[in-house]
């Protein structure tokens, strides 16, 4: 329908294709989605590294997973544009700023899942780890850590989805770089060409992030299924 | 030659929800001589495991002393539990290894293997291994750590009859290449005389002990299923209480 109507508002896929290609050619779209992978990454994995060691504690720890519960259940609620907001005007418009907006969004989320996770740890297990008199270390990265693998995959294959959409929201609002200061951009010019190059720049590195990293990572941590 | 003592005052579940509290041990006392080999026989339900895990301090709860030489403290114990407790995404070896510093661990370990017929299974993962082969595993973890007492909790109850007398075979193999002190818990009255030096009887919860046996057949002649057997009926004849017990 697009090839036959070939109007601004519904462009054909072949200029969608010329205005990606010119887009990649001029630079424009490699930088600008790099500054977005980059604010990706770091915000991913403070969110991360932060949600499975909290999730884990709480997990663990009773006391203090009572005490947290209704700040998590809070946290989790909280609509994102809410902290999104509250940290540029607090914190400034400045990158510390976006990246901490979306660790606030994304971190409840991680600490949740790995909490989960935590609970359903096999008893059995810890407890030959603990009359072996097995590290911390040892305990942690060889007993409780393949156990919660699925739990963190979970949480990354959710936080992955979530983090994108918040990174727009963030840069839409408050950047002058990245994928959702241009789609901002375009939607002022109404320009659903560039939108839809934009958006196919962004599903390929789904599709390359899932194949290349998530894939590998799965099948490592089955290897010893039958 | 370390001997250790163990005394419980008293072991008590506390009371959760409708069940009231339960005293599960009751003045027990127990010592276990260097390279002894002790099975424990008693009730279903009367607190062997709890014993066990007592003695492995995964259970501090209690009231009572462990005495190992003249200090008090925990024992080091290789523990061999009902389930063998494999952990599934490493290989045979890999569970072995874990339990071992870096240093040494071909020299520990290969042999191992080979007494207990593992050497072309050590890179399976536990999925892969038959029950019996699992339970040989979880064998040669506890001998690896060269543990001070050896636990055993009914390690081949689940063991189809010709499966449990090789795996039984092959442990006391181990144990006399490798003498340790063990306690083993077990119902089945044949298998502790066919292992034991020395057999506890258990009572029922309050758990205690109701009298120890020594188990006179000499290790040569314990393949000799006449022999136990014969000791056996002497057993239950000159200890009628210990039928209640099985």
């Amino acid at each position: 329908m697009a090839f036959y109507l070939n109007s601004n508002i519904l462009p054909a896929p072949a200029r969608v294709a010329s205005v990606f290609w010119q887009s990649c050619l001029s630079g424009q779209l490699p930088y600008h989605l790099g500054v977005t992978l980059l604010r990706l990454v770091i915000s991913f994995s403070i969110a991360m590294l932060l949600g499975c060691g909290l999730g884990i504690v709480l997990g663990r720890n009773k006391k203090l997973d009572a005490f947290f519960d209704n700040w998590l259940v809070i946290f989790l609620n909280v609509p994102a544009l809410v902290t999104i907001i509250l940290c540029y005007v607090w914190f400034g418009l400045v990158e510390s700023a976006a990246i901490m907006a979306v660790v606030i969004n994304k971190l409840p989320n991680v600490i949740v899942t790995i909490r989960e996770g935590t609970r359903t740890l096999d008893q059995d297990l810890l407890d030959m780890a603990r009359c072996y008199h097995l590290s911390k270390r040892k305990t942690l990265v060889h007993v409780i850590w393949p156990q919660l693998h699925p739990f963190v995959m979970a949480a990354t294959r959710s936080g992955l989805a979530l983090i994108w959409k918040i990174i727009l929201v963030v840069e839409l609002l408050g950047r002058s770089n990245g994928m959702g200061y241009q789609l901002h951009l375009f939607f002022q010019l109404f320009d659903v060409a560039g939108i839809m190059a934009y958006t196919i720049a962004f599903v390929a590195v789904i599709q390359l992030i899932e194949l290349a990293i998530l894939k590998p990572l799965d099948r490592q941590s089955r290897r010893w299924r039958r | 030659m370390t001997h250790i003592q163990i005394n419980i005052n008293s072991k008590i579940y506390p009371a959760v929800q409708k069940a009231g509290q339960h005293l599960a041990i009751a003045d027990l006392k127990l010592t276990l001589h260097s390279n002894e080999f002790i099975c424990l026989v008693g009730p279903s339900g009367c607190g062997k495991t709890t014993l066990l895990n007592i003695i492995a301090d995964l259970d501090p709860d209690y009231e009572g002393e462990i005495i190992v030489g003249r200090q008090h403290a925990h024992p080091k114990i290789g523990y061999i539990f009902q389930n063998p407790r494999l952990l599934p995404w490493r290989t045979v070896r890999e569970n072995i290894e874990l339990v071992l510093e870096s240093k040494q661990r071909a020299d520990i370990i290969d042999p191992l293997l080979e007494t207990m017929q593992l050497t072309q299974s050590q890179h399976v993962y536990p999925e892969r291994l038959s029950v019996g082969m699992s339970r040989r595993v979880s064998i040669i973890r506890a001998f690896a750590v060269d543990p001070e007492v050896l636990l055993m909790d009914e390690p081949f109850v689940s063991l189809d009859a010709p499966t449990a007398r090789q795996v039984r075979e092959l442990l006391l193999k181990l144990w006399q290449q490798r003498p340790h002190t063990v306690l083993f818990v077990t119902h089945d009255l044949r298998e502790a005389i066919a292992l034991a030096d020395r057999i506890v009887f258990l009572s029922a919860a309050p758990m205690h002990v109701i009298s120890e046996i020594t188990v006179p057949i000499p290790r040569n002649d314990r393949d000799n299923e006449a022999a136990l057997e014969s000791f056996r009926q002497q057993l239950l004849q000159n200890y009628p209480d210990i039928k209640k017990l099985l």
